[in-house]
């Protein structure tokens, strides 16, 4: 099983590359449906920053998203996560990788019958060599980092959207990965706990030195990120806003 | 060691999922174990079926067994001639050979005087002809003439009847228009052929068949010499006697029962497809729990997937949802069987009966269908793919 050393994530140094993105096209479909949707994407991305990627539906936002996740393999061009190429990786070798990070989906995507707290869990079980009793307490911790200490038993039918989501983020956040992608993570929430939700996310990176990288069309959360990139027709703008 | 360590750190996923949906997983339980019931049934018969039919066969007290070849089974075993048996006295090894005569018979039920089948062994009480203890110790009460010994296991109303003759009184009942006498019981129980059986002496026999000759038997009981090879008895005597007589050691003479029973006679298919029928029952149920729950399940797996749980891992979830359905089906199908099985022996007089034998059969073949059924089931884990799913 993968191990990370969990205290090493917060002595990331801000000059590492921990995203690194060079020339990568990418297509769908096969021979005379094959489409390309990404174009020459080139992105760098250091340790503890903050990314937000937006831009048109359709535009190649989760495209991009589940290749850095290695959701999907890479075809062409180069793509580094934490230093290892994903371009041309194994099915085992893209499982791996998946382990490197947490992954925030734009529906909370629970497990219904498993609680909260077991829930949480399992993002834990793959990580580490943590004891039953150190992955309860680990999970009930993180839950009460985002306010639901008091709903560690609760089954996701019981809980309202924003305390799924925050469910979702505990989740990823619970293994202390060293980056965190996000695809629209407020897209099913209301204002208020949209707003809520993406600092939350901002605070616990912080406190851990984690990377983000998050697509969304709310504009009302693009001041908490170090940096946009903006997608069109599956080709990064150069326009990028440096915020601090 | 590094395996049970990780099994004690795993969430018990299959288990979670399960028990979140209790309908489902009583409904699922209740198919399985109505499979299991099924197939006990169906064996329970099928072993009761080849048992009591070779009770009286396994019975007899003989090494070799002479046999017409137009024999079918005990109750179609045609007659061949007796001078076959004084024959056979002159093969060395052998040390008796006597006659067996068998015939089925109608009488009078003692109690209700309804009619009713029997079977009536007949032998020459000088010397046992059976391994029944009970037999051999009256065999001075069948030396009279009309006087028989009962079946205490027979099928039927016979109870008071069995009551008195234990009393020491013996109960009278008219065959063919003559009185025979029930002076003794023994156990041996019924078959599917007959319902009781009656030991009586040869004389007795002939004289309720008045139209039967002495010189034709049923089977001829050879016993050998201590020391003496059945095998090369069997040989010398295949190749002494003429053609009309079949040579049969003990145990070829229980299969040659039995294979009828298996083979020709339609009661085997029967029962074969029945059991056949409750593994399919098994399969289909088990499958559609299964493909059911993959199915609700699928975006769930996919997330475990993006998370970087392997395909093993959500393997392992399916047969262990497959292990705990076969398991949990399992206790009410072993148990609801033992009771029925009570009730079918009362009603049918036959040997239906639990064995452990059995039920580790039918605990490997429902863990082996959990497992086919999970397998199958499986192959739908392929389409859980993250990156199509999100
Ligand atoms: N599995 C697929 N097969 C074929 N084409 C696909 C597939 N997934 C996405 N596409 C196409 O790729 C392009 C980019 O899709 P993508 O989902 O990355 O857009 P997006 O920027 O995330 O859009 P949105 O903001 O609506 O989520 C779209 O034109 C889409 O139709
Ligand atoms: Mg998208």
């Amino acid at each position: 099983m993968n191990q990370i050393a969990l205290t090493e994530n917060s002595q990331a140094t801000k000059t590492t590359t921990v995203i690194e993105v060079q020339n990568l096209d990418h297509y769908f479909g096969h021979a005379s449906l094959r489409k390309q949707v990404l174009f020459d994407i080139s992105l760098s991305i250091n340790a503890g920053e903050i990314i937000i990627m937006t831009g048109p539906s359709g535009s190649g936002k989760t495209t991009l998203l589940t290749l850095a996740g290695g959701l999907r393999s890479a075809q062409s061009g180069s793509l580094k996560i934490l230093g290892q190429e994903l371009c041309g990786a194994s099915a085992n070798q893209l499982t791996q990788a998946r382990r490197q990070h947490g992954y925030i989906f734009q529906a909370h995507n629970l497990h219904s019958s498993l609680t909260a707290l077991q829930n949480v869990r399992m993002g834990l079980e793959l990580h580490s060599d943590l004891s039953v009793a150190e992955m309860h307490e680990r999970s009930q911790l993180m839950l009460e980092e985002v306010g639901l200490g008091d709903r560690l038993h609760y089954y996701p039918d019981d809980l309202s959207g924003g305390q799924k989501q925050r469910v979702a983020i505990a989740r990823a956040l619970v293994s202390a990965p060293k980056i965190v992608l996000a695809d629209e993570p407020t897209a099913a929430l209301d204002k208020k706990s949209g707003r809520d939700v993406v600092e939350l996310m901002q605070t616990l990176a912080k406190e851990q030195g984690c990377t983000i990288l998050m697509v969304t069309h709310d504009n009302r959360i693009l001041d908490i990120a170090d940096r946009i990139v903006y997608m069109e027709d599956g080709r990064l703008a150069d326009e990028q806003i440096n915020r601090l | 060691m590094n395996i049970l360590k990780s099994f004690q750190r795993r969430t018990p996923l299959g288990w979670l999922q399960l028990r979140h949906d209790r309908g489902r997983l009583l409904v699922a339980l209740a198919g399985i174990a109505f499979a299991d019931v099924l197939m006990f049934m169906q064996l329970g018969f099928q072993n009761a079926l080849y048992d009591s039919n070779t009770r009286v066969d396994r019975a007899m007290l003989a090494d070799i067994i002479l046999v017409s070849p137009k024999a079918l089974n005990l109750q179609n075993l045609s007659t061949f001639s007796r001078r076959r048996l004084l024959q056979a006295r002159d093969i060395p090894g052998v040390q008796t050979a006597d006659a067996l005569y068998i015939n089925n018979i109608t009488w009078k039920n003692p109690q209700t005087r309804l009619t009713a089948t029997v079977q009536i062994l007949g032998f020459a009480p000088e010397r046992p002809a059976f391994k029944l203890p009970e037999v051999n110790q009256q065999l001075d009460k069948i030396k009279l003439p009309n006087v028989v010994l009962f079946d205490r296991g027979a099928r039927g109303k016979y109870a008071e009847a069995i009551a008195q003759v234990e009393q020491g009184k013996p109960v009278t009942t008219e065959v063919e228009r003559k009185t025979l006498t029930i002076g003794g019981l023994f156990s041996l129980g019924a078959s599917f052929g007959a319902d009781a059986s009656l030991m009586a002496s040869d004389q007795t026999f002939l004289r309720l068949f008045p139209r039967r000759e002495a010189a034709s038997i049923s089977l001829g009981l050879i016993r050998l010499k201590s020391g003496a090879n059945p095998q090369q008895v069997a040989a010398a005597l295949k190749s002494h006697l003429p053609g009309d007589v079949r040579v049969l050691t003990a145990q070829e003479f229980v299969q040659f029962e039995e294979n009828y029973w298996k083979t020709a006679s339609p009661v085997g298919f029967i029962f074969g497809l029945g059991t056949t029928m409750a593994f399919v029952v098994w399969v289909v149920i088990v499958y559609q729990v299964l493909s059911t729950d993959v199915n609700a399940h699928i975006k769930e797996y996919a997330t475990f997937k993006a998370m970087g749980y392997n395909n093993g891992y959500l393997l392992g979830v399916v047969f262990e949802e497959a292990v705990i359905l076969a398991v949990l089906g399992f206790i009410p199908g072993v148990s609801l069987p033992i009771v029925l099985y009570q009730f079918a022996a009362k009603a049918t007089a036959l040997p239906i009966f639990m064995t452990l034998s059995r039920v580790v059969l039918v605990l490997m073949l429902t863990l082996l269908m959990c497992m086919m059924s999970g397998a199958i089931a499986t192959r739908k884990l392929q389409s859980a793919d993250p990156a199509d799913m999100f």
